[in-house]
Order: C-alpha cells, then sequence, then structure tokens
C-alpha cells in the first residue's frame, strides 16, 4: 500500500544549521496493517509523517502510495487519500465554523458550488451519533464550543469520513486527559477495524503501541532500528521494548517522556 | 435632521456598504487585510467612468467588476505564488493601481460625469413619474446591496464558500486537508474586489465625478463599519452578519453625518475612522490587559 523508498532529508541545506534527518531511509506498510510508531524526541517520527502527507518534499527517494508516486504530489492533492491527526487537537477544524459545516467540508460532495442537502445532514447525524458525544444534536454550534476531547473525536471522523487509504496519527490522543484518550482511542480502534484502514500511529504509550494495532515500529534518529509483527509482537512486554531500544540505540529510553505503563 | 439629509446618508451608506461587504469576505472570512481596497475602489470608479462616457451606462457595472477581479487576482497571485506577505502585496498592488488608474482615465486625474448617462439618470428616467422618482439613486443602491447581501449569504454556504471560510478560520487546518489554500484565496480576493470595483463605480456615477483619490483611506471607513456591524451581530450566523456589514456601514455614515451637522468639519472623516478602528481592536487588547496593567500600577504605588 505504502512504499517509501530511499528518502533522504536535510533540514536547512547549505547553511550552518543544516540537519540531515533522514538519510536513505526506506520503510514499506502493506494494506489493512496499523502500524504503531514509537521512539525519543526527534527520532524522525513526525518527519516521516510530514513526508509521507507531503507537508516536507524528500530531497530524494520515492513515495508510492497504492500503485501512484506521491513524491512530489502537493499536500492538499494527497489529502484526498490520506487523512491525518495531529496532537493539538484544535488542529483539525475550523473553530468558527459549525459542526455541520466542518462535516461538510471533510465529505467533500457535489460540486464547488453545491451545498448541505437534507441526505447530508441525516447522514451527518447518523454518524454523529456513533460517536455517542451527543454532538448529532449540536449539528449547529460552532466547534469553538466542543471540548478537546470532543473536537479530537469530530476530526477523526472528518478524516475517516471518505475512508483514505491511509491514515496517519500523530500522538492525537496525548493533549486529551486519561479518561478522554482512552475514549478517543478505542473509537480509533472501531473505525481502523471496521473500515480495514491501512494506519499508522505514533504514540508515545509504550502500552498502547503493543496492545493496538498488529505491527510495532521503534525509530531513532532518522532510522528503524527495530520492527516487529506477528508472533513475536503478541510476547513483547513494555520491558522488552526497552531493553531493545538500550540494545539498538545504546541509551536508555526511560529518561525521555515516554509513557511506560 | 432633515429628511434629505437621512436620504443622502443613507444612499452613501448603502453605496459604501459593498466596499464593506468585500471586507467581510477578505477580512472576515479569508482573514486577509487587503490593503489595495482603496485603488481597486478607485479602479471600478474609472473603469465604470470611462465605459459610462463610451456611452455604456450599464455595461459600466460588469466592467468595473471584472477590473476589480482582475486587481484581486494579481493581489492573490502575489501572495499565494509569489511568498509575498500579504499586507505588502495589497500596498503593492494598491500604488500600481494609481498609475493604471490614471492611465485609464486618459492620463487625467480628474473626469467629469455631469453631463453623461450613468446607471442614475438611466434610473431617473426609468422611474419618471412613479412614485419613486425621488429616489432613484436609493433605488439603485438597494438592488446593488441585496444582489449582493443575497450572493454572499448563498455564496458562503456552498461547498466552495465553507472553503474559503475554512482557510481564513483554521490555516493549519486546510494545510493539511484536501482544500488548496491557494485557489480558495485566490477565488476569495477575486470575488472580494469585484465587489469593492462595483462601490467605487457606483459611487462616481452617483457624485457625477471621479478624481484619482475617490478610494483614499476606504479601507480604514469600510473596516470602522464593518467592526460597528460587528458589534451587533459579530456573534450571530454568517447571514445575519452579512446585513451586520451593512447596517454598520450604515449606522457609520449616520454619525458621519450628524457629527457634521454639529459642525465637524468633512475632513475629519478619515481621522474618525481611524480612532473607530484602532479602538474596536485595540480595545478588547487592552481590556484584556486592564488587570495586569492595574497590578503593575499598584506595585508602583506602594513602591514609589
Amino acid at each position: 500500500m505504502l512504499r517509501i523508498s530511499n528518502i533522504s532529508i536535510t533540514f536547512n541545506p547549505g547553511t550552518v544549521n543544516a540537519k540531515k534527518v533522514m538519510d536513505d531511509f526506506s520503510f514499506e506498510v502493506a494494506r489493512g496493517q496499523f502500524v504503531t510508531i514509537i521512539g525519543a524526541n526527534g527520532a524522525g517520527k513526525s518527519t516521516l509523517f510530514n513526508v509521507i502527507a507531503g507537508s516536507v518534499i524528500s530531497d530524494s527517494g520515492s513515495i508510492v502510495l497504492d500503485g501512484e508516486d506521491i513524491t512530489l504530489t502537493p499536500e492538499y492533492k494527497r489529502s484526498r487519500h490520506i487523512g491525518r491527526l495531529f496532537q493539538d487537537p484544535m488542529r483539525g477544524s475550523a473553530p468558527g465554523m459549525s459542526v455541520e459545516e466542518n462535516l461538510a467540508l471533510s465529505a467533500g460532495r457535489g460540486g464547488w458550488l453545491s451545498r448541505v442537502s437534507k441526505a447530508d445532514r441525516r447522514d451527518f447525524r447518523e454518524r454523529l451519533a456513533l460517536l455517542d458525544l451527543g454532538l448529532e444534536d449540536r449539528m449547529k454550534q460552532p466547534v469553538g464550543l466542543l471540548s478537546g476531547g470532543q473536537r479530537q473525536a469530530l476530526t477523526l471522523m472528518m478524516a475517516t469520513f471518505n475512508p483514505p487509504k491511509l491514515l496517519l496519527l500523530d500522538e492525537h490522543t496525548a493533549a486529551l486527559d486519561p479518561a478522554t484518550a482512552e475514549k478517543v482511542l478505542a473509537l480509533t480502534t472501531r473505525i481502523v477495524e471496521e473500515g480495514s484502514l491501512t494506519c499508522l500511529m505514533i504514540t508515545h504509550n509504550m502500552q498502547s503501541a503493543l496492545a493496538l494495532g498488529n505491527r510495532t515500529v521503534m525509530m531513532d534518529r532518522g532510522g528503524i532500528i527495530f520492527d516487529t509483527a506477528g508472533k513475536e509482537r503478541a510476547g513483547l512486554t513494555v520491558e522488552d521494548l526497552l531493553v531493545r531500544f538500550r540494545n539498538a540505540s545504546g541509551r536508555d529510553l526511560s529518561s525521555d517522556r515516554m509513557l511506560l505503563t | 435632521m432633515s429628511l434629505t439629509l437621512l436620504q443622502t446618508a443613507l444612499e452613501l451608506g448603502l453605496i459604501s456598504s459593498l466596499t464593506v461587504l468585500a471586507l467581510f469576505l477578505s477580512y472576515n472570512m479569508l482573514n486577509v487585510c487587503d490593503l489595495s481596497t482603496d485603488g481597486c475602489f478607485t479602479l471600478g470608479a474609472s473603469v465604470g467612468a470611462v465605459t459610462a462616457i463610451a456611452g455604456h451606462p450599464w455595461l459600466s457595472l460588469p466592467a468595473a467588476m471584472l477590473a476589480g477581479m482582475i486587481s484581486g487576482l494579481v493581489t492573490a497571485l502575489l501572495q499565494t505564488r509569489m511568498g509575498i506577505n500579504s499586507l505588502l502585496a495589497g500596498i503593492i498592488v494598491n500604488t500600481g493601481l494609481y498609475s493604471v488608474n490614471i492611465a485609464v482615465m486618459g492620463n487625467t486625474a480628474l473626469l467629469n460625469l455631469n453631463r453623461i448617462e450613468t446607471v442614475f439618470t438611466k434610473a431617473k428616467a426609468a422611474l419618471e413619474g412613479s412614485f419613486l422618482s425621488g429616489q432613484y439613486k436609493l433605488v439603485i443602491a438597494v438592488i446593488a446591496v441585496a444582489a449582493v447581501v443575497l450572493f454572499l449569504a448563498l455564496f458562503l454556504r456552498t461547498r466552495l464558500g465553507l472553503a474559503i471560510r475554512a482557510t481564513g478560520n483554521n490555516p493549519d487546518m486546510v494545510r493539511s486537508s484536501s482544500i488548496n489554500p491557494v485557489f480558495t484565496t485566490t477565488v476569495g480576493l477575486c470575488v472580494a474586489n469585484s465587489v469593492t470595483a462595483l462601490s467605487g463605480c457606483l459611487l462616481a456615477q452617483s457624485q457625477k465625478s471621479v478624481n484619482v483619490d475617490i478610494g483614499s483611506g476606504m479601507v480604514t471607513v469600510a473596516l470602522a463599519s464593518l467592526l460597528i456591524g460587528d458589534v451587533f451581530t459579530g456573534r450571530g450566523s454568517i447571514t445575519l452578519r452579512i446585513f451586520g456589514a451593512v447596517l454598520g456601514a450604515f449606522v457609520f455614515r449616520l454619525v458621519y453625518t450628524v457629527a457634521l451637522r454639529l459642525d465637524m468639519p468633512a475632513f475629519m472623516l478619515k481621522l474618525v475612522s481611524s480612532v473607530i478602528v484602532a479602538a474596536a481592536i485595540g480595545g478588547p487588547y487592552l481590556k484584556q490587559q486592564l488587570p495586569l496593567i492595574r497590578r503593575r500600577l499598584a506595585k508602583f504605588g506602594r513602591e514609589g
């Protein structure tokens, strides 16, 4: 589904601040895979997402999504096939517009001059009801009035309204309180499973990195130092992950802001 | 206040409310302060005047709007395709338009429309003998404003309109969505500037003259009206806020007319609008800072 081949990225090339963040990086994800990604700060996790989504264009190498070379495709065009959630719940929806209007944007139905129809409204209502947050009765309210958790759940729904070929979750529950985070995470699992979506999820929670999805990747210094799936992964504990990290990188992971439990 | 004065205030308020509606789109919706507004207003006035002088009073309206659209396109291209800061892009276009406007008027800074057929003389002739014959200016202004209000109210609810609003409301979201901000910004500025030009075209024809400074300070005057309108309807629905923009323009004109009656010299208009804009935008900020300022003063008092 996703094939990244020999990507290299240097930030601020040709200056004293030049920093090689990825060098000859390759990575492949099969259709229907749900990959959790862990790693210390500055490991290149978000850069990986940026380069997949198109907010950063790589200096060399290629990215192929579902058979289509998207290496140089602008971000907004990739967004038709790639859904993305950020840590900041304020980032994924327009606060001054109503729930319904936000949904209409992500649904993207009809021509540029089409308006929200009654059928659309009914559809939005039914889908919102599935979130179980009472949003179906607040469709006319501005999104700015919703809580962080509600907004993130709405963003998740918007990103998957038309099932994307690839869903990128960049620590999308890290800014929420634990109870809400759990709810949004459960919702994520459900949406990914129901749509059999291909999904990459960055997390700092080692427990959920192992509990969710079917493959776990550990990144460090712009590369992958550990990649596990299937039976081997099923037998892993958080402690195992920490040992593997130390062996592969020669540093301790626990000094970072990683959540161990 | 006499009825004639009120009527003039209403006519001028309505004609300038078109510029306020344009800024409602660019400033309130797209979150771009379009500083090419002054030049674009004059562009609409001069293109409209020249078309009317050429003997096509009705054609002057679409001609002015087309000219405004092109001006908006240039402003949009500068900021979206050439990486020029949006304020600077507006200033650059505004400066360039000064020369363009004089060129359009045929190397002169002043055009007289006294004996020219305009949309207003056409309307006057058409309404001759009816009960509205004295209100021909008002009729034209009301039709123009109603058309633009209706258009905006419908347009801002279309998918394209929603995308334009999102571009101004949350650029972060739009950047990582399938909306192309270059496209939405361009469309928004083209539409806004065509309405600004229409406003200029109508003002020139209603006062039967154009000079190259007709649009000077228009952006501040219109912003002041827009902010006054926000006081009434800022928290309402989009449609309500559109009406608020028109209401703001009228209130601004009314206050100005009253001030003139109270012997305020006419040249004060621009200072008044500057003060209104500064106070309306700066006021909430100062209000927010007030507790801190009080604490600092108290500390200063104790120690001093």
